[in-house]
Parts: C-alpha cells; sequence; structure tokens
C-alpha cells in the first residue's frame, strides 16, 4: 500500500520540481529582460531590423487571415440574421469581431507561428553553437544585444499589424457585403463609422502589445535557454510556438473579459 | 614571475554532476599554458568560469592580482575585457559578414567608425593567413580551418592580454592542425598576451606550450614542462599521452 502511494509522490514529484524551476527560471529571464529593456546601451539599428522583420515582412499573412476572417463573419451573420435587419448587422457584427477580436488574435497567431519559431531557432542556434557565450568574451551583453531589441520591436509593432488587420478585415466583410450580398454600400459604410468606438481600437492596440510580448517572451527564452544540439533547437521551436500560441489564446479572453464586463 | 591568472579551488556542479572539483593553477605574465584532458572533463567549463560565462560555486579567480569571483559584475567587467578567446567550434557570428565578425569588438566596444574597422579587420585577416577577398563573405561559406582563422582573428583584434584557445585543433586535418599552431604561437607573441589552450591533441599541446597541466575528475593531477611530459612518471600522464585504454583512467560509457 505505502509502496504505492510512494511511487505516486515520486510519480508526481518529478514533473512538479521540473515545472516549478522552469516557472523561475521564466520569472528570472523575464526580469532580466525589463531590466535590460530600459538600461543602456541601446542597439536602435538593431531595434529598427527586427521591427522590419516582425511587422513588415509579416503583413501578407495577417492581411490574407484577416480578410478572410472578415469575409467569413459577413456570410454567417447574413446567414444567421437573414429575416431581421441583417444590413445593418453585418457591418456591426463584422466591425466589433474584426477589430476586437479576430485580428488581435489571428495577428498574434500568424506572428507567432511565424516569428516566435524564428526567434527560438536563431537564439537556439547561436546558445549551441557558442556565439552566445562569443558575446560575451566581446564584452557585449548578449540580453542586450539579442533579446532586448526583440522584446521592444515585438511589442511595437504588432499593435500596427493589428491595427492594419482591422482595416483589412473590414475591407473583407465590406466586399462581401457589397458585392456578394449586394447590399447597399453607403448604408454600410455609414454603419461602420458611426458605429465605431475608441474602444474597438484600443482593445487591438492592448491585445497587441501583449501579444507581442508573449511571443517575444516565448521565442527568446526557449532559444536562450536551449540546449542539447540540433534537437535542442528543435524543441525549442516547437515550445515557443506552442506555448505562445496558447498563451495568446488565454490572455486574449482575460483582456476581453477585464475590458468588456461590467 | 607575477601571475596573470591564478585560479584556487575552484568547484563548479552542474545538478549531481560534479565536473570541477577544486582546481588549482596558475598561469604567468606572457606564459603559454596548455590544459590537456579527456572528452568530458570539464575543460572548457574551467575557462568559461575564468571568463565569468559560467559562474563558479566555489573558490577564487585572481584576474592581474584582482579577485573575479563574487565581486559586482561592473567591477568584474574591466577584467573581462582584457581577454580574447578562440572558441572550439568558431562560433562566428552567422548574421554577419566575415569582416564585421573580426571587427565586431572594435565596433561595439571601441567605437571604432566602420569604414576604419573594416580596414583594421583585413589586416588581421591577412595576419592570420587570409586574403581581402573573404571579408564580405558570410562565414558559413567558409571551409572549417577558415572559420577558425577567423575566429582567430576576432579574438586578437582587440588586442587582448589574455587568450584563450578552446580546442584550437579538433576537426582539422593534420597540416591545417599544424597552420594554427603556428598562428596561435606567432599572434600570442605578437601581442605579447598571456595564453590558455585546452586541447586534447598531444602534437599541438607540445608545439604551442611553456607549461603543461592534466585535468582529470575536476582535479589537476599534473603539471610540468613539455620535457617532463615524457619522463615523468605520474600514471594518469602516462596513460593519456600514450594514448592507452589500459590504466588509472577509466572510460566511463
Ligand atoms: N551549461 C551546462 N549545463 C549543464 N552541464 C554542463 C554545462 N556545460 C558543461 N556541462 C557538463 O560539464 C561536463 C564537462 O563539459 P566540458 O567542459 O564541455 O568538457 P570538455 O573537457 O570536453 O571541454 C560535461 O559532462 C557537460 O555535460
Ligand atoms: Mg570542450
Amino acid at each position: 500500500m505505502f509502496k504505492y502511494i510512494e511511487k505516486f509522490l515520486r510519480g508526481l514529484g518529478k514533473p512538479l520540481i521540473s515545472f516549478v524551476s522552469r516557472l523561475g527560471k521564466l520569472t528570472i529571464f523575464i526580469g532580466r529582460t525589463l531590466y535590460n529593456c530600459v538600461t543602456p546601451p541601446f542597439y536602435f539599428k538593431l531595434l529598427v531590423k527586427q521591427m522590419i522583420d516582425i511587422g513588415f515582412y509579416s503583413l501578407p499573412v495577417v492581411a490574407l487571415t484577416t480578410v478572410f476572417a472578415g469575409m467569413v463573419i459577413a456570410l454567417q451573420t447574413n446567414a444567421g440574421f437573414s429575416s431581421y435587419g441583417a444590413e445593418s448587422a453585418v457591418a456591426q457584427v463584422v466591425l466589433i469581431a474584426v477589430t476586437r477580436e479576430l485580428a488581435p488574435v489571428f495577428s498574434g497567431l500568424m506572428v507567432a507561428g511565424r516569428i516566435g519559431a524564428a526567434m527560438a531557432a536563431e537564439l537556439g542556434t547561436m546558445r549551441v553553437t557558442e556565439q552566445i557565450d562569443a558575446l560575451s568574451t566581446l564584452s557585449t551583453n548578449p540580453f542586450k544585444y539579442l533579446v532586448t531589441p526583440r522584446m521592444l520591436a515585438a511589442i511595437l509593432v504588432l499593435p500596427l499589424l493589428v491595427l492594419i488587420g482591422d482595416i483589412i478585415g473590414i475591407l473583407g466583410g465590406y466586399t462581401v457585403a457589397i458585392y456578394q450580398l449586394e447590399y447597399n454600400a453607403a448604408n454600410y459604410i455609414n454603419t461602420t463609422i458611426n458605429e465605431l468606438q475608441m474602444i474597438d481600437i484600443y482593445t487591438g492596440i492592448i491585445k497587441g502589445a501583449v501579444f507581442g510580448a508573449i511571443i517575444a517572451l516565448m521565442g527568446c527564452y526557449n532559444g536562450y535557454e536551449s540546449k542539447g544540439g540540433a534537437q535542442g533547437v528543435g524543441n525549442a521551436t516547437t515550445n515557443a510556438v506552442v506555448s505562445s500560441s496558447i498563451l495568446i489564446l488565454i490572455c486574449n479572453y482575460i483582456i476581453t473579459g477585464m475590458i468588456f464586463t461590467k | 614571475m607575477k601571475a596573470k591568472i591564478s585560479v584556487k579551488n575552484l568547484h563548479k556542479s552542474f545538478g549531481h554532476k560534479v565536473v570541477l572539483d577544486g582546481v588549482d593553477i596558475d598561469i604567468a605574465e606572457g606564459e603559454s599554458l596548455v590544459v590537456i584532458g579527456g572528452s568530458g572533463t570539464g575543460k572548457s567549463v574551467l575557462i568559461k568560469c575564468i571568463q565569468g560565462i559560467i559562474t563558479p560555486d566555489e573558490g577564487s579567480i585572481r584576474i592581474n592580482g584582482k579577485e573575479s569571483v563574487g565581486v559586482k559584475k561592473k567591477d568584474a567587467e574591466e577584467l573581462y575585457s582584457k581577454m580574447g578567446m578562440l572558441f572550439q567550434g568558431g562560433a562566428l557570428f552567422d548574421s554577419l559578414t566575415v569582416w564585421e565578425n573580426v571587427a565586431f569588438g572594435l565596433i561595439e566596444n571601441k567605437k571604432m567608425s566602420r569604414k576604419q574597422a573594416k580596414q583594421e579587420a583585413i589586416k588581421y585577416l591577412r595576419q592570420v593567413g587570409l586574403s581581402e577577398d573573404v571579408a564580405d563573405l558570410s562565414p558559413s561559406e567558409l571551409s572549417g580551418g577558415m572559420q577558425k582563422r577567423v575566429g582567430l582573428a576576432r579574438a586578437i583584434a582587440t588586442n587582448p592580454e589574455i587568450i584563450f584557445f578552446d580546442e584550437p585543433t579538433t576537426g582539422l586535418d593534420p597540416i591545417m592542425a599544424d597552420v594554427i599552431n603556428d598562428l596561435i604561437i606567432n599572434s600570442v607573441k605578437k601581442i605579447g598576451a598571456s595564453a590558455l589552450t585546452i586541447t586534447h591533441d598531444m602534437a599541438s599541446a607540445r608545439k604551442i606550450a611553456d607549461r603543461i597541466a592534466m585535468l582529470y575528475k575536476g582535479k589537476i593531477v599534473w603539471q610540468g614542462s613539455v620535457k617532463e611530459l615524457d619522463t615523468t612518471d605520474n600514471p594518469y600522464v602516462r596513460q593519456f599521452v600514450q594514448g592507452s585504454s589500459q590504466g588509472p583512467i577509466k572510460v566511463e560509457i
């Protein structure tokens, strides 16, 4: 009997300890990131390079996902509301769904797949090939050189991507409403503009900044702490994408809850 | 002679695994010390402790007479800035070109202009036997031997007082290995630096060492001159030099 309890506790203990130690390491990593974001030296060139990598090159995937999201919402709303007032409902639902939820979440998930994975792979490779140690021996703080620019760039750029996603998603809904469902264009545009609130815009900005932080944190943490050669780098990449995607969806729910429940 | 680096009672474990178990070693000014030892005995950990990349659990490391263990990061950085290192795999930054690698320390720390830094980088590339043509290539376009040379150029470009070489000849053919040995000897002499090399290549050790020490089970078990290497009756050294599977050193499988 005791044997089974002992076995059970042992089985429980090992993953628990590893979980707690990982949590501790992550907390230390976050602390170091915050500290290094506000103390010199700053690498502006690297920041700009990261902003272009994260922002500009993610535009196509963000545009593609949000345009189809807006389109499909228009179709579904039309199908659901067909008996009464579908015309104004479509414009409103597209506006709310795209700006508050779909553009932030799709931008976040797409960038997590594209950039989070790349960050983990690049930093992981630099770790296992000793390039991170080499930075130290050249009197350069690897944290400031590698992690800080990525973190700042992601936090700055993702809100912009979300805003662009907002516009493209709404355009997607508009296209379906006007050309497929044959609604009146002027009415649709009027409804959209009248119904647009500040809260729609800043919800997207807040979510974008938080998701950016999550993506950079998971990408950099998993890459920076990776060990064990090529396999370790592979694991780091997978972990970065999976953990940031899950965290994005959880945080999305929490932020919506905080902003919209009275 | 004055000790450039003085390591006393250095301990380092990773989890339950004891890697360094009380290492004592001195490197004199201008001396070239080679530490030999089997794979996985903690040679790389030893030089990373000295350079502040790994924090030791216990012990003392004095650089130019100043303690570097347990002091504030800012104070230690001053000491670490006098060091250069050639890594086992080169560790060249693959997001930068060859010349940017060599000039990294000059641009980032000595705040040299890019144009001037490139001139300097080319000078150092020549010194290690590479032509100007490779300057704008990416490190991944170079052969292993050329990468080692670029790594060497990067290590000496900041004019360090102490240089570390982590298995400089491992993975090279014997002729290229000897070329690297010569380059190491020449470049260390040229800048008058002290050098600490770790290797298991005995030919290389004999060639570049003023003094040799052997690391085994986390301790320095022997040290002496190259001549003494062949006359010593220390069983660990004899087994290692002869490359025999019979003796006190047991290979953990
Ligand atoms: N950062 C680290 N974390 C955990 N274990 C490490 C770390 N660095 C080295 N080790 C372990 O320390 C031992 C010695 O490694 P190393 O110094 O690289 O050996 P070598 O003498 O071949 O250079 C190895 O068993 C290695 O697994
Ligand atoms: Mg090693």
